[in-house]
């Protein structure tokens, strides 16, 4: 019982602390995870093995880890989410470096002929694509550039554009299982393959990707046509120019492909995310040659160690039990009905993630998942937890990582935006996207 | 040879410390930034200065923010560091100038040209001011010092390391309800020739 309250008391700490935003969040969770290895399993429950099983070094140094002919469940430091992420992190950093993403912005607008709305459905649905593979963070930094400076070009409200850009990042990355964190906790806590959540997640984003679309269209029809200005087409820019080193950039370009080749084969070959994001990085640095320090420098490692801590503090809650207890609280409460523990995981994950950041709560979330059912039934719980974290946090502006970053851009180029107006585009698209997705899971699993 | 001089002027509401600041501005021949830099930012960047406004002096909410990679979804904050990279542009121009608030003494501070000032005011003094300007009855107006003030100085506090009226943190802080406008004026005016060795307006640098 003390173990249990130490746990959650160190666990409601981390959370404050990060919403607070006073500390960064790195030195929060690392803290905080401190605290859990020596107060709940040192000093109460004296359990040398609840600490070896929630650093989980062990598993790094299996063949499993890196090859694996079957799906494998995981507890207390997931390395191969944080080996993946990191591995994804250096590889886009290679592309940003040759100036690939604002080739690809510039060479879209080219193609539809630098005309607005064309430029405002091709940038929606790049964004979702992309966001499949990449982090959302990186698209979101150089789709909205790129959005501002064709909208200083073509004298149009660049806000409307990015907003939507944001929307289809969060939701392509829901399609997969690197699109966003959330997903590939899930994915490597319960042994799922890239088809398996193309299949699954990946079709619900598909079919709300439509309607947003015309969602978004349908609500920034007007602003979209509104011209702020004369607009010079001798000022078009040049996608050429955008790529700052020509040999980089076709190195760069075959590393994405062989990453996104090595994604979607990796239930064939058998080659697990944390193998794949290790060969990412190893060949993204032999490319990048004398470059690679600026590469490595420009990789966000704050986020790896946030992980690390983060799974150590949700270790806690798993030993002590108090994971278990939550899970049985929501199977007391559905009735063990399917279709109202959909509701209830879908909802409440989409509703806290549209406050808090979701990879803490998808992370707290899988073993509450993994004790609640098994199965067929545990899968369908995980994309219901999947589509309620990804998407949720599209809500607000702090929902997700990519809304913070595309607010951030649109109030720097003098575009602030506030709650109200963000809230007033996204929080109804994101309604349209929980109810298909949950209409979705009723109609195919339940 | 041309001095650069920045005066850095914080205020309580309704100490007269902008009619001050103005003063200043007119009496040493010298360039006067207040809100006008969100319509100079904004005229940069083809934003809209008014949009730019509602965002001014204004704390964040810590609930309703958060910062990732060092961006902030919040306007409050994204709309003060480029105020205060502004005001550091101008000063590494060598331009003298005057600047009203935006917790311009810390953001400046170590600069040689720099002067800070704070201006208080006696609450009666206050009142009856705001009174008089806004065209207001004396509760309203207690109600907006109260509310103006409370936005300073939690603006100030979030962004400085020094609290805002904290006496250590600036040169001089004057009570204006003593002099007036025009007598707070020529104190800090003397100060300021008195530290710099400033007799003519020539001797300040334009930019």
């Amino acid at each position: 019982m003390l173990a249990q309250t130490a746990a959650i008391i160190i666990f409601v700490a981390m959370f404050i602390l990060i919403i607070s935003d006073k500390i960064e969040r790195h030195y929060v969770t690392l803290g905080c995870g401190a605290l859990t290895l020596i107060v709940v399993f040192g000093l109460i429950m004296h359990s040398g093995s609840a600490i070896m099983e929630t650093l989980n070094v062990r598993s790094i140094f299996t063949a499993g880890f890196w090859y694996s002919t079957e799906a494998e469940e995981s507890s207390g430091i997931n390395w191969a989410t944080i080996i993946f992420i990191v591995g994804m992190m250096i590889m886009v950093e290679g592309m940003a470096r040759v100036g690939f993403f604002r080739w690809l912005c510039l060479r879209i607008a080219k193609l539809v002929h630098y005309r607005t709305v064309p430029i405002f459905i091709t940038f929606m649905i790049m964004s979702g694509v992309l966001a499949m593979f990449i982090d959302s963070i990186t698209v979101i930094l150089f789709l909205a550039a790129v959005t501002i400076e064709l909208s200083r070009l073509l004298k149009f409200n660049p806000v409307p554009m990015i907003l939507a850009e944001i929307f289809c990042a969060n939701l392509g990355g829901s399609a997969t299982m690197c699109g966003d964190p959330p997903n590939i906790i899930i994915g490597t806590s319960m042994g799922y393959s890239f088809f398996d959540f193309l299949t699954n997640t990946g079709a619900m984003a598909g079919i709300s990707m439509v309607l947003v679309i015309f969602y978004f269209y349908f609500v920034f029809r007007g602003e979209l046509r509104k011209k702020e200005g004369e607009v010079d087409p001798s000022a078009y820019p040049d996608p050429k120019d955008a790529v700052k080193d020509k040999k980089g950039f076709i190195i760069s370009s075959c590393i994405f492909l062989c990453a996104v080749v090595l994604l979607v084969t990796h239930a064939s070959t058998h080659l697990t995310v944390a193998a794949i994001g290790v060969f990412i990085s190893i060949v993204t640095l032999a490319a990048a040659g004398r470059h690679i320090p600026e590469v490595l420098k420009r990789v966000d490692y704050k986020t790896a160690l946030f992980f690390v801590g983060l799974f150590v503090v949700v270790g806690g809650l798993e030993q002590t039990g108090v994971l278990n207890a939550i899970a049985g609280f929501i199977g007391k409460v559905s009735g063990g009905n399917l279709y109202a523990m959909v509701a209830i995981i879908l909802w409440v994950s989409a509703v806290a993630s549209a406050f808090v950041d979701n990879i803490p709560f998808a992370a707290t979330m899988v073993p509450v998942i993994q004790g609640l059912a098994s199965g067929a039934q545990l899968n369908t719980l995980a994309w219901a937890l999947s589509m309620g974290t990804d998407v949720g946090g599209s809500a607000t502006p702090i929902g997700a990582s990519a809304n913070v970053v595309g607010t951030s851009v649109c109030a720097k180029a003098g575009r602030p935006m506030g709650w109200k107006q963000y809230c007033m585009a996204a929080a109804p698209a994101t309604a349209i996207v929980l109810v298909v997705s949950m209409l979705f899971i009723f109609v195919r699993y339940c | 040879m041309e001095k650069q001089l920045i005066i850095s002027v914080s205020r309580e509401f309704g100490s007269g410390g902008y009619a001050v600041a103005e003063e200043l501005a007119g009496r040493f021949k010298i360039g006067f930034y207040d809100h006008n830099i969100l319509d100079l930012i904004a005229q940069k960047k083809s934003g809209n200065a008014d949009t730019l406004k509602k965002f001014d002096e204004v704390p964040k909410s810590r609930l309703f923010s958060r910062t990732v990679r060092g961006f902030s979804n919040s306007p409050e904050d994204v709309i003060s560091e480029m105020q205060f990279d502004f005001m550091r542009e101008k000063a590494e121009a060598g331009e003298s100038f005057v600047i009203v608030g935006r917790c311009s003494e810390a953001v400046l501070k170590g600069h040689p040209g720099l002067v800070t000032v704070f201006i208080l005011g006696d609450y009666d003094k206050k009142v009856e001011r705001v009174c008089e300007k806004y065209h207001l009855s004396q509760s309203e107006a207690q109600s907006l010092i109260k509310t103006k003030d409370k936005k300073r100085k939690s603006y100030h506090n979030y962004h400085c390391d020094l609290h805002w009226g904290d006496s250590r943190g600036y040169d001089i802080s004057i009570n204006s309800s003593k002099l007036g406008v025009s007598g707070t004026a020529d104190v800090i005016e003397a100060y300021i020739r008195e530290r710099f060795g400033i007799v003519y307006s020539g001797d300040i640098s334009a930019e």
